[in-house]
């Protein structure tokens, strides 16, 4: 008896999680404003929240935003929304890109076009190599929301006048010694985070990775003193002991504890201002180092642009949602929280900006208007994938003679672009 | 046959058709489909190209370095770590079974390392041993800046230790069932005759546990073929720490290369099931007859 009773409770608690789902299943569609799902990743200052209350309380009731927080780390953001993208997932409206992604995203035709005025109300302002980014095959797919760029930290208390170039900056540090803070911060682990540094490297020696979608530049004399100037600090008394598996966060901790310089975003100053502030005191930020001494950076650029999704029920509202959130006024309000930078030329001279980063809001402008994006194709993570296949870990490159690395790399790369083999 | 039993027959099928329906849903149509996959050209984020290759995408993977690099990997991690956790499971196999008093409590305690997510405990061995906010880099002997997982065979140690603490107990338990079955009056007869400890041991403990042992180094084995999760939190892969799981999970989810990726899938389910037929045919049949 006793055991017949439960199972009949079990089964009615079974009938009720049902209908309950049922229930909720039918819920949503009785007038009342839009829901529109906005997948990005998550900002530790709540910007995100704020500029995505704000767009739907500006809306007049006509959409409310709801956030679907993507996790910090790039690759696995990316790895969220694809799936959710190749199996045609309608409850994506909103897609908050790396700037990597618009190749592969709008190839796929998982995002929308931006054309006519809306186009022209986005890109208003906006950093050209940003709008680059945002573009693929003469199209603007990606409504720019804020952007990023690596800047050279260095202590001011211990390096008089900051280095033009890595081979440089490998000295001034072995010369300083280990004891006295002679140690260069980056990010090196085999990651997203090591294509940035390669490809910055690349491209400040004066050539590129690609020079289409589907063709490998590559030009072997810039390409190989790139990879030397990567070799000789990998193998340098300067480097970090946890140099293979380094990124953002432990270059920050390692700057934070004493290293003399770190190529790191612009986030690293509001972290040193918190949690090291002798150190955040004698801060200072120059141009990301070059190649050569004569020839100007081109530093890493990063940031997000705000994707349409195909297969949105309500495009319409998550355009105008998208111009909402990019507006001027909302990437202050993400710089005022975040720290992040906005992807408008003209917001520099505000005083929130000037703000956000005290003394080098002119550096930041700079380096993003004169950056150097990573590759653009649809087989960006196959190309990715294979940059670091070819180069980690650094420290194999060898400084004197990079000729067997810039063969690997240019092979490798070329099974990239063609999709071929396992990476 | 009668009447009666036709029908009862017909009625046993009848009732275990949805049983076996689910069952054939849920592994043998994905694994199927798995193989379809394996012998196209798919590509989630080319949508427009695909077609039949035929054996082109294992033809890939195998000539790829990668993947002789990875399944090394994968296997001197499983034989690693399960004859550790062989040796280790066994002795404290031992002292469960020996316990007197607070049994409950000494078989609960040993058991918590498996009741803790994979993923948590890598997290945790990974923040143990990181050279600027990990603890084991402050004990003696040990280099102040040691980059565990800067280097292949130092990453694999943390790895190989982090699988050890966390299955151990499961391989315990199964020898701990095997132990359970072994008759006392066997022990107390050798007693009689002289036997040492050790040769208790060897001579009765072994060959009567033998099935117990079997099973579960055939599971565990299997389960350390199929590492992952570990590897990934720690390492993903850098410092060739790789093992199939990962190779095959970065050609399905971060490429989308659908074809490559269930090649290499089909590829492990390949090497598994090679493990089990060795494990039950060539192992299972040198078992003496009367510990079946």
């Amino acid at each position: 008896m006793e055991r017949r009773r439960r199972v009949r409770l079990i089964a009615l608690a079974c009938a009720g999680i049902i209908g309950a789902a049922a229930i909720v299943g039918c819920g949503g569609d009785e007038g009342g404003p839009v829901s529109l799902k906005w997948f990005i990743a998550i900002q530790p200052g709540g910007s995100i929240q704020k500029v995505a209350q704000t767009c739907s309380e500006e809306s007049g009731g006509k959409y409310d935003i709801d956030l679907e927080l993507l996790p910090t780390d790039a690759s696995q953001q990316r790895e969220q929304l694809v799936r959710r993208l190749g199996a045609e997932d309608s409850s994506i409206d909103l897609i908050g890109m790396d700037v990597v992604w618009t190749a592969e995203f709008a190839n796929a035709g998982w995002i929308r076009k931006w054309s006519g005025p809306d186009a022209k109300q986005v890109t208003k302002g906006v950093f050209k190599p940003v709008i680059e980014t945002a573009s693929y095959e003469g199209d603007l797919y990606g409504a720019p929301f804020n952007s990023n760029t690596q800047l050279l930290w260095y202590r001011k208390d211990l390096v008089p006048k900051p280095p033009k170039t890595w081979d440089e900056m490998v000295r001034m540090a072995e010369k300083l010694g280990p004891e006295d803070g002679g140690q260069i911060q980056l990010q090196s682990n085999k990651y997203e985070g090591f294509t940035v540094w390669a490809n910055a490297m690349i491209e400040s020696a004066g050539t590129q990775i690609l020079s289409g979608p589907e063709e490998v530049d590559l030009a072997q004399g810039p390409t190989e003193k790139a990879l030397a100037s990567m070799g000789l600090m990998a193998n340098s008394s300067a480097a970090a002991p946890n140099l293979t598996t380094s990124d953002e966060d432990t270059s920050r901790l390692g700057f934070e504890a004493g290293a003399a310089f770190m190529v790191n975003y612009t986030f690293a100053y509001g972290s040193a201002k918190e949690n090291a502030p002798d150190v955040a005191k004698n801060m200072g930020a120059a141009r990301y180092p070059g190649i050569e001494p004569n020839r100007e950076s081109k530093p890493p650029l990063g940031g997000f642009n705000l994707g349409i999704s195909s297969y949105s029920k309500h495009a319409d509202l998550a355009f105008d949602a998208a111009k909402c959130l990019t507006s001027e006024k909302q990437q202050l309000t993400v710089t005022k929280l975040d720290g992040l930078a906005p992807a408008r030329s003209g917001l520099y001279d505000t005083k929130i900006v000037k703000d956000a980063f005290p003394g080098f809001a002119d550096l930041v402008r700079e380096s993003i208007e004169t950056a150097g994006p990573r590759p653009v194709t649809p087989a960006y993570q196959d190309v990715s994938l294979a940059i670091q296949d070819a180069l980690h870990p650094p420290t194999k490159i060898d400084p004197d003679d990079p000729g067997p690395a810039y063969d690997e790399l240019k092979d490798k790369v070329e099974q990239g672009v063609k999709r071929e083999g396992l990476l | 046959m009668s009447d009666r039993v036709k029908s009862e027959r017909r009625l046993g099928w009848l009732l275990c058709a949805p049983a076996a329906i689910a069952m054939l849903a849920v592994t043998a149509y994905p694994i199927g489909y798995a193989i379809v996959l394996s012998l196209q050209q798919v590509d989630l984020r080319f949508p427009d190209e695909g077609g039949w290759v035929g054996l082109q995408n294992y033809g890939a993977v195998l000539s790829s370095g990668l993947w002789w690099t990875d399944l090394f990997n994968t296997v001197f991690l499983s034989v690693i770590s399960v004859s550790i956790e062989l040796c280790l499971g066994m002795a404290i196999a031992l002292v469960m079974h020996r316990a007197i008093f607070g049994r409950g409590l000494v078989r609960t305690s040993v058991l918590i390392p498996y009741g803790i997510v994979t993923v948590v405990a890598a997290f945790s061995w990974q923040f143990a041993f990181a050279p600027d906010t990990g603890f084991v880099n402050h004990l003696p002997f040990i280099a102040d800046d040691k980059d565990w997982f800067g280097e292949r065979f130092s990453a694999f140690s943390v790895i190989i230790m982090a699988e050890v603490w966390k299955t151990t107990p499961f391989m315990a338990l199964l020898l701990l069932a095997g132990l359970t079955t072994i008759d006392d009056g066997l022990y107390d007869a050798a007693k009689v005759d002289g036997a040492s400890a050790w040769q208790r041991f060897t001579r009765i403990t072994l060959p009567l546990m033998k099935p117990a042992i079997l099973v579960a180094l055939l599971f565990r084995t299997l389960d350390a073929f199929r590492i992952f999760d570990t590897i990934f939190i720690m390492t993903n892969g850098a410092q060739d720490t790789q093992s199939v799981s990962i190779l095959g999970y970065q050609q399905l989810i971060s490429r989308l290369n659908l074809g490559l990726g269930s090649a290499v899938s089909v590829l492990i389910f390949i090497c598994v099931l090679v493990i089990a037929v060795f494990f039950v045919r060539v192992l299972g049949a040198r078992q003496p007859e009367g510990s079946r």
